[in-house]
């Protein structure tokens, strides 16, 4: 194998890796641009959703059927986040809201595990994760069909989010309750219809994340950890932009394997737990808002 | 009518700067000191002193470092465990290859390596704010446990990768039962407590609040701003460095680098934030509720339900109970535990007067 | 110090008086252990199938035989979070349970035994390593508590390359051949290389070593490195089933036959074999407590789910490799505990940690020891002694067929066992200087 085809093919593993990143990370963003919250129960949530998933198929629900079923939940669980948790913390500071999700994140862990036991599970979505033969065999590149499905996946539910966002009356609410909750309160948007609207879309993002993740990893409380992989992305990316989570997914997807194959060995490896997050530190020195946050300019 | 400060006036400077300028609060003072130094060690257990007291104790003075930066110089930080990693192991190695160096020696100069660390760690806050700067500092948190599981001269070139950390001796006695450990923690606890209370509401708090409340403003003002921050990450690492190494001396003892992982960093900024932000107090309390509330739950599952409950789902349980704590804590008290302790003090002054 | 010494000294000749005055002996006699599991969390699989054998083993004893010559066994649990600062604290508050300590102490893990490794010789505990932790704790001499009676990881990685060797056709064809340890980015990941380095350099292979960072959900570079280095074999040493099943779907991308794959055993059992589905078919393993119904873990199904008492959630798991491997942990406590019994005079009698120690030194599993006991087969034979605290150092390779595990193999051990006592001894010594320890005399 010549050097630049081993070149390309990391760097395709890599984007390949970083578009799974911006999956997870687009559950973060979309509460975060709504309520200006870090929701740190997004890997929580990711955790119960695949397992809820999984857990209705072995009560002997079909695939399609455990589906609705599962979103239905994870709407349920979003509006229930909205009554108890997020509703009587309005107008906190966003340190307090912070801590908020992290106590909604043990209280999620606990509620799977109590719910669907301690097994770990495989999840079976009919879609192989072997390199396809004519690509491998024509061009000498290892993508699966698992790869192709997650670029799909992230592109449409970008783009759906998108639509949402601009077009719909909803989303231009939630534009509004972005940039000013207070305003938008007073011309009548109803922040708390929204806020549900976004928390139940962020339980149905990471149910999708969940059932890719699940597919490749095995369903199991390691997905909780995914979090920490999508923090670098969402930095990058800047917290509020949609977009700007697939670019940035791709960039760290991208250096971190780069890093790790060419230069992880002088250091015997391991070195891509933290190159992310010091590309992230450089990125952020050049512009402190991420690639497509917005630009914060601050007043005395 | 219990607390009143009714009829204690302040007649000089030097009474208005006391640091507890109402007898109340001398007395109460006094009161937990004593207790905490004189009665503790004589009544509780080994294994309230070795397994509940000394990690409290030390994960205080670890959130007090946290606090530092985070409440009072309002820079979010989350690398509290990797510079905690830093005391530990520069301790281990000063004590392991200076020759007769005393223990208190080390500490403070691992204090001073874990300060040294910070200041690097806290370069890019000149930059970044807020949540950017608090996942950029996740950074150091990744970085510090990698290298010192990797490079195995900070281990000593221990084959299976730990240190053993050395036996504390303080002026040739040897603080080895858990009561000794206990007093040399507190008494490092109480001076380091008493400093950080000095600087808070000192000229150094002040400029770390005024960078906290507006660093423009601050900066306009003519505080170097530069200075301020890097100062604030140093001293908060250095609480940490020092919290570290007595984590591992006085608590582990037998130490891997990866005991300091993300989830420490996590544990340590719940503690500040459900404490109470920029309270002295609150670092106390929330170190008390982040590490005992578990435990005791885990305590009552199994002594008081026994085995009726199964094991699994009791942990479960204990988990869900513990977040749910979390969420009524904040919705009843959003400012922490603190505010409630203050609350208090509100009540008890009118007590048993409505107003 | 003094002081307390003195009253807890006092204290216990005040209830030993009292206990020889009333001297009832309708009382029924106990003895305590302290179970340190972890049923939550990303080791929670682990975790409830091992110390769920444990805690089912030990109730079989006290159902099926009343004890051990009549003492009860009792437990209590403490739940650690497979946390190293968790452990600590469960340690101490198992450690004492009315006038009985623990005499016995087995975290399941490598970070946990290091947390309380120091704390064994003062309070007098036995910590009972099974097949991990730190491994020079075989030579008896330096550590005379610890010990690990179900293999240590040098041997095991040297058992690894034997059965490589063996399907390879013999140590001579590995010269020349390429093997990646791809391992866990801690120290028990690194733990074997010094040995595999030692046979790497003897054998005339090549060995390339390649780290995951935890938790290891995303392991794409490193299996482009493996590709890159065109191994003949990959030998695997992770922790939880999030990294050891992706490494088998990462293989599976870059089309690595898992044929070629050799896990450790804590990346060895079904939990971590499942959610790879078909990617995990072919995936070789090696196996300190063989799962599988032996007639053991069929009487006690019997006994305990039979009776509603057993304490697996999903009795299916069974005969799995973590449940399997927390009965024989608990079968050795018992055969300890009987033989401290027996050698202290005390039958019938609970036994304090020394006596404990005494009669986990004198375990002798023979084959007809396991064959009375039900688990010919699922353990090898073993017998300890004063200096030499690990066990059989053999394993079971097995291989995982899409539903279980296949045995493929006898028991195997190191091809050179004297050269790995030998680095196991130097370890020690090492060990022992650096901290002014004078190793005990063995006979």
């Amino acid at each position: 194998m010549s050097d630049f085809n081993f070149f390309l093919e990391v760097l395709i593993g890599g984007l390949l890796s970083g578009l799974m990143y911006s999956l997870v990370a687009l559950g973060f963003v979309l509460i975060y641009k709504a309520s200006g919250v870090f929701n740190f129960a997004q890997g929580a949530m990711v955790f119960l959703a695949v397992l809820s998933f999984v857990g209705f198929m072995e009560l002997g629900l079909s695939f399609w059927a455990a589906l609705p079923v599962t979103i239905a939940m994870m709407v349920l669980v979003g509006m229930a986040t909205e009554r108890f948790v997020l509703r009587p913390l309005v107008n906190q500071n966003e340190n307090t809201l912070l801590m908020a999700t992290i106590g909604l994140a043990f209280v999620i862990e606990g509620v799977a595990q109590l719910a669907w036991g301690v097994d770990v599970r495989r999840l079976d979505l009919g879609i192989r994760d072997e390199p396809m033969p004519w690509l491998a065999d024509n061009f000498g590149i290892f993508v699966s069909e698992l790869d192709i499905t997650a670029g799909v996946v992230a592109a449409v539910m970008v783009a759906a989010l998108a639509v949402l966002f601009s077009t719909t009356k909803a989303g231009r609410g939630l534009r509004a309750v972005a940039d000013d909750p207070a305003a938008a309160m007073s011309i009548g948007i109803p922040l708390q219809q929204i806020w549900m609207l976004v928390w139940a879309t962020a339980g149905v993002v990471a149910l999708v994340a969940g059932m890719l993740w699940g597919a490749r990893s095995g369903v199991q409380f390691a997905l909780v950890l995914l979090a920490l992989k999508a923090m670098p992305v969402l930095i990058i990316g800047g917290f509020t932009s949609v977009p700007g989570v697939i670019v940035a997914g791709l960039i760290v997807g991208a250096t971190e394997k780069l890093a790790e194959v060419y230069i992880g060995p002088y250091f015997g490896g391991g070195i891509e737990g933290w190159a992310p997050y010091m590309l992230a530190v450089l990125f952020l020195l050049v512009r402190p808002e991420g690639l497509f946050g917005e630009k914060i300019i601050r007043r005395v | 009518m219990l607390y009143r400060e009714a009829g204690q006036f302040r007649t000089t400077y030097a009474q208005d700067s006391q640091l507890l300028p109402l007898w109340q609060d001398k007395v109460g003072m006094a009161a937990i000191l004593g207790v905490g130094f004189l009665v503790i060690p004589f009544v509780a257990s080994d294994y309230w002193l070795s397994a509940l007291l000394i990690p409290w104790l030390i994960l205080s003075l670890v959130a007090l470092g946290q606090n530092i930066l985070m409440g009072y110089a309002g820079q979010l930080s989350l690398g509290a465990a990797g510079f905690m990693a830093v005391g530990a192991f520069a301790c281990y190695n000063l004590i392991l290859r200076i020759e007769g160096i005393p223990f208190l020696v080390a500490l403070f100069l691992s204090g001073i390596c874990s300060a040294a660390v910070g200041i690097v760690f806290g370069l890019p806050s000149l930059r970044i704010r807020g949540l950017y700067l608090a996942v950029a500092t996740l950074a150091s948190q990744f970085f510090i446990v990698w290298a010192l599981d990797k490079f195995g001269w900070f281990k000593n070139y221990d084959i299976a990768g730990v240190i053993t950390a050395q036996p504390i001796i303080i002026f040739g006695h040897n603080f080895n039962s858990p009561q000794e450990k206990y007093w040399v923690v507190l008494g490092i606890v109480v001076v380091l407590t008493l400093l950080a209370k000095n600087m808070a509401r000192g000229s150094i708090g002040r400029g770390w609040m005024a960078v906290r409340d507006m660093d423009v403003a601050a900066e306009v003002t003519g505080l170097p701003l530069m200075w301020t921050k890097l100062q604030a990450f140093a001293i908060s690492s250095f609480y940490c460095g020092v919290g570290g190494a007595l984590f591992a001396f006085a608590y582990l003892q037998t130490v891997e680098p990866s005991a300091f992982t993300i989830d420490l960093s996590f544990r340590i900024l719940f503690m500040v934030i459900i404490g109470g932000i920029g309270t002295i107090l609150g670092s106390f309390l929330g170190a008390g509720f982040i590490l005992l509330t578990p435990i005791f739950l885990n305590i009552f599952f199994h002594t008081v339900l026994g085995k009726a409950v199964d094991a699994t789902v009791a942990s479960a349980l204990e988990q869900i109970i513990f977040g749910a704590m979390i969420i009524t804590f904040l919705i009843v008290e959003p400012l922490g535990l603190a505010r409630l302790w203050q609350l208090t003090k509100e009540r008890l002054r009118l007590w048993p007067f409505p107003h | 110090m003094g002081t307390r010494t003195l009253r807890r000294t006092l204290s216990g000749v005040v209830a030993a008086g009292v206990m020889g005055l009333a001297a009832a002996p309708a009382t029924a006699q106990e003895q305590y252990f302290g179970i340190p599991s972890s049923r939550v969390g990303p080791y929670a699989a682990m975790g409830t199938g091992y110390y769920g054998g444990i805690i089912d083993y030990i109730n079989y004893v006290n159902i099926k035989h009343g004890g051990v010559n009549g003492v009860k066994l009792t437990y209590e649990e403490c739940e650690t979070e497979y946390n190293a600062a968790r452990t600590v604290e469960c340690y101490q508050r198992l450690l004492q349970k009315g006038d009985q300590k623990i005499v016995v102490f087995d975290t399941l893990g490598t970070p946990g035994a290091y947390a309380v490794i120091g704390r064994m010789q003062p309070d007098n505990v036995v910590l009972a390593q099974y097949g991990y932790g730190r491994t020079d704790a075989a030579d008896g001499r330096v550590w005379p508590w610890v010990f690990n009676a179900a293999g240590h990881y040098w041997a095991q990685s040297a058992a690894h390359l034997n059965f490589i060797a063996q399907k390879e056709g013999g140590i001579d064809k590995m010269k020349g051949k390429t093997l990646v340890h791809l391992h866990i980015d801690t120290a028990y990941g690194r733990e074997p290389i010094p040995a595999m380095r030692d046979l790497a350099a003897k054998w005339g292979f090549k060995l390339v070593e390649i780290s995951i960072p935890p938790p290891g959900l995303e392991q794409q570079s490193m299996w482009l490195q493996i590709r890159q280095q065109r191994p003949d074999w990959v030998t695997f040493w992770g922790a939880g089933s999030g990294m050891n099943s992706t490494a088998m779907t990462s293989a599976a991308r870059i089309g690595f036959p898992r044929e070629k794959m050799l896990y450790v055993t804590f990346g060895g059992a079904e939990e971590d074999m499942i959610p790879a589905g078909d990617a995990a078919k072919g995936t070789y393993v090696a196996s300190n407590a063989v799962p599988g119904k032996w007639p053991l873990i069929e009487d006690m199904e019997k006994v305990l789910y039979g009776a509603g008492k057993g304490n697996l959630q999903n009795p299916a798991r069974v005969g799995t490799a973590y449940y399997n491997r927390g009965v024989g942990a608990a079968v050795m406590w018992v055969e300890a505990l009987k033989n401290a019994q027996q050698m202290h005079n005390k039958v019938g009698k609970p036994v304090n940690g020394p006596e404990f120690r005494d009669g986990y030194e004198a375990i002798d599993m023979s084959e007809a020891k396991l064959k009375e006991l039900g688990i010919h087969g699922m353990l090898a034979p073993f017998k300890l002694s004063c200096a030499k605290h690990d066990g059989a150092e053999q394993w079971r390779m097995m291989q995982w067929n899409g539903q279980k595990f296949d045995i493929v193999s006898d028991w195997l051990g190191p091809n050179d066992p004297a050269s790995i006592r030998k680095m196991i001894e130097d370890s020690a010594a090492k060990y022992a200087g650096e901290n002014g320890i004078t190793p005990r005399a063995c006979p």
